[in-house]
């Protein structure tokens, strides 16, 4: 394994007598996408911040490719960095934001014009040096952001939810193109996010992130599907949660609304104990495959166009899941009975 | 109904502003009995000591514009990106010269900056000149300062100034390239509206014993029939180029991007 490029040592921070980041670990890998995905409020734009510099850790160390640069000033760092607001200097045109790094460092103006031809050629706006960010759309003004972030070759980007103020579609192509040009550049990216699907689509890693904490790292594979936490699994995609209690433990047997499913495997629990199982939708379906079963009645219908969004009830528990539209299939009827189908697989036993 | 009361507002209005002026106006012109000329202007525009105090006024606002601009500037936008708990403080001290007479400040800075005392800034000429310069950029502070604050709320300096801090600039490059470009106009207006002030500033000139074009419209007004109204027509004219001034800048600017947030 390669050496980590940025790490992140027991950070904390705090203003005043509110500690909003607590111990915070993290190495990335050279090349690296990571996000850092969360609520508002759960400090992943402070970590942000104090990788670019703009904050000082009240503890612990950041080290980038391998120097100390927890007490250095933002702009000794050689960090990029894309804002959600684009930030583009308005009294100067889009070929001048993009050359103000390279103008800062001193660079000849023949160095510049030809960096700043190559960053538009790399953002697909080749023609808009002599604009001023107000004659530029949104998307337009993100992605001359992000060229003049990347023109002076910093050795990390970062990218404080660049998304977040473009309309949907626009955030989506974007999304895809700062991927690309990340791949391409292979330079090592921290991007904040609170959108789970930006977060699950582009990264290599995620960091969940909930009161100051990393809750779970890992691929957004593995965090989707084996969410370490009860915060990870809740706020990482949509599930039904199902509280039953523990009939046999060893073979994982619990009881929910009177019917009892066997998970085989060991639940860890006293027998009585009460346990929550986590299922995610696409794991359930009216008489579909899947070694489980639970019967309820159709509580709900919603008929989304290409997808059917079914509600179940289980005794007091319910359990959502889509089904794609088929013209010779009718969607259930509401207070019909209903066996939902599901594999023992699927189901996540939650922790505390 | 409103229309008529509208139309009785404006009669009011020409009749205590717009008459005289124009009272005044008419004057002005009729220096040669029987028949309108511009007499009175042409013997202002001789008159010697008019160019000597014009200029002289001219001079000190331009040095009252650098410093008032390099002392609020730097500060209004210190204030709003560091200290925001600050700014009713801020404010409240850049609205005191309206509210305390500019006869108090002189007597104030005569008696604190006398040749007596720890800085005898009146015991020179050019000391003299440096604290009527002080003095005209406090009577333009309130000006000054929410010119350029209006200014900096319309840029978000923060994220701004992060920008430009994350690719390597220096807080001179900072404030040279990215912030002060941004408040040009309003610094511009702030600018006019000293000078406005500057040039009809009679007070603190007068009591500070300099040749300022304050006095001096004073001085003619006791002395002269027809050239104190030529005097005022022309003091209007310069603060209403200036007013224009500040609408034409403010119009050929590149506006700014739309707001986030």
């Amino acid at each position: 394994m390669a050496e980590p490029f940025l790490n992140i040592e027991h950070v904390r921070k705090s203003f005043g007598s509110t500690t909003v980041v607590q111990d915070f670990n993290l190495a990335v890998e050279p090349g690296e996408f990571v996000s850092f995905l969360g609520p508002s409020g759960c400090g992943k734009t402070t970590v942000l911040r104090m990788v670019a510099g703009f904050e000082e850790p009240s503890a612990g160390k950041i080290v980038i490719g391998g120097k100390d640069v927890t007490h250095l000033k933002p702009n000794q760092r050689n960090i990029g960095m894309v804002f959600q607001a684009y930030a583009l200097f308005p009294n100067m045109t889009v070929g001048q934001n993009i050359g103000f790094g390279l103008r800062v460092a001193g660079r000849s103006r023949a160095e510049m014009d030809k960096r700043v031809k190559e960053m538009l050629a790399l953002i697909r706006l080749p023609d808009l040096a002599d604009r001023y960010p107000y004659q530029l759309s949104g998307g337009q003004q993100q992605r001359v952001a992000l060229a003049r972030a990347l023109a002076p070759a910093p050795k990390l980007l970062l990218l404080d939810e660049p998304l977040s103020a473009l309309d949907a579609k626009v955030r989506v192509s974007l999304r895809d193109e700062i991927r690309q040009i990340q791949k391409d550049l292979g330079i090592t990216t921290v991007f904040v996010t609170h959108d789970q699907e930006e977060a699950l689509s582009i990264s290599d890693r995620i960091v969940v992130m909930y009161g100051g904490k990393a809750e779970q790292v890992g691929a957004p594979f593995e965090i989707y599907n084996r969410p370490a936490t009860r915060f990870v699994a809740s706020f990482v995609g949509t599930l039904n949660m199902l509280n039953g209690k523990v009939v046999d433990p060893k073979a994982g047997t619990v009881e929910i609304d009177g019917q009892k499913i066997t998970l085989g495997r060991d639940l860890g629990k006293p027998v009585g104990a009460a346990v929550t199982l986590a299922l995610r939708p696409e794991a359930a379906a009216i008489g579909g495959p899947g070694d489980l079963s639970l019967k309820g009645t159709v509580a709900d219908v919603s008929f989304l166009g290409s997808v059917i969004r079914v509600r179940a009830a289980v005794g007091a528990s319910r359990i959502s899941f889509d089904r794609f539209n088929s013209p010779t299939t009718p969607p259930p009827v509401v207070g019909e009975p209903c066996d939902i189908k599901f594999s023992a697989g699927d189901v996540l036993v939650l922790g505390d | 109904m409103t229309r008529a009361f509208a139309w009785a507002g404006f009669l009011i209005g020409s009749m205590i502003f717009i008459l005289p002026l124009l009272g005044m106006t008419e004057f002005s012109l009729s220096m040669r009995r029987g028949e309108y000329s511009f007499d009175a202007y042409a013997s202002v525009l001789a008159d010697p000591q008019f160019r000597a105090t014009f200029t002289y006024s001219v001079v000190m606002a331009l040095f009252t514009i650098v410093f008032g601009v390099l002392l609020v500037v730097p500060t209004a936008y210190w204030v709003r990106l560091r200290m925001p708990g600050l700014r009713p403080v801020v404010e409240f001290i850049t609205l005191m010269p309206l509210v305390i007479p500019a006869i108090v400040i002189v007597f104030g800075y005569i008696r604190l900056y006398n040749t007596s005392s720890w800085l005898p800034l009146t015991g020179s000429d050019l000391g003299t000149k440096v604290l009527l310069m002080c003095g005209y950029t406090c009577l333009a502070l309130p000006y000054m300062y929410r010119a350029v604050d209006t200014g900096l709320r319309a840029i978000d300096i923060g994220t701004l100034t992060e920008a430009a801090q994350s690719l390597g600039a220096g807080w001179t490059t900072i404030f040279g390239r990215v912030i002060l470009p941004n408040v040009f106009v309003s610094v511009l207006s702030g600018a006019f509206l000293t000078f406005a002030i500057v040039i009809g500033e009679f007070t603190l000139a007068a009591l500070l014993n300099q040749p300022a074009f304050g006095p001096y419209l004073q001085l003619v007004g006791a002395n002269k029939a027809y050239e104190p109204s030529a005097l005022a027509v022309i003091s209007f004219g310069i603060t209403w180029l200036c007013m224009g001034l500040i609408q034409i800048v403010a119009r050929l600017a590149p506006k700014p991007p739309a707001q986030l947030h």
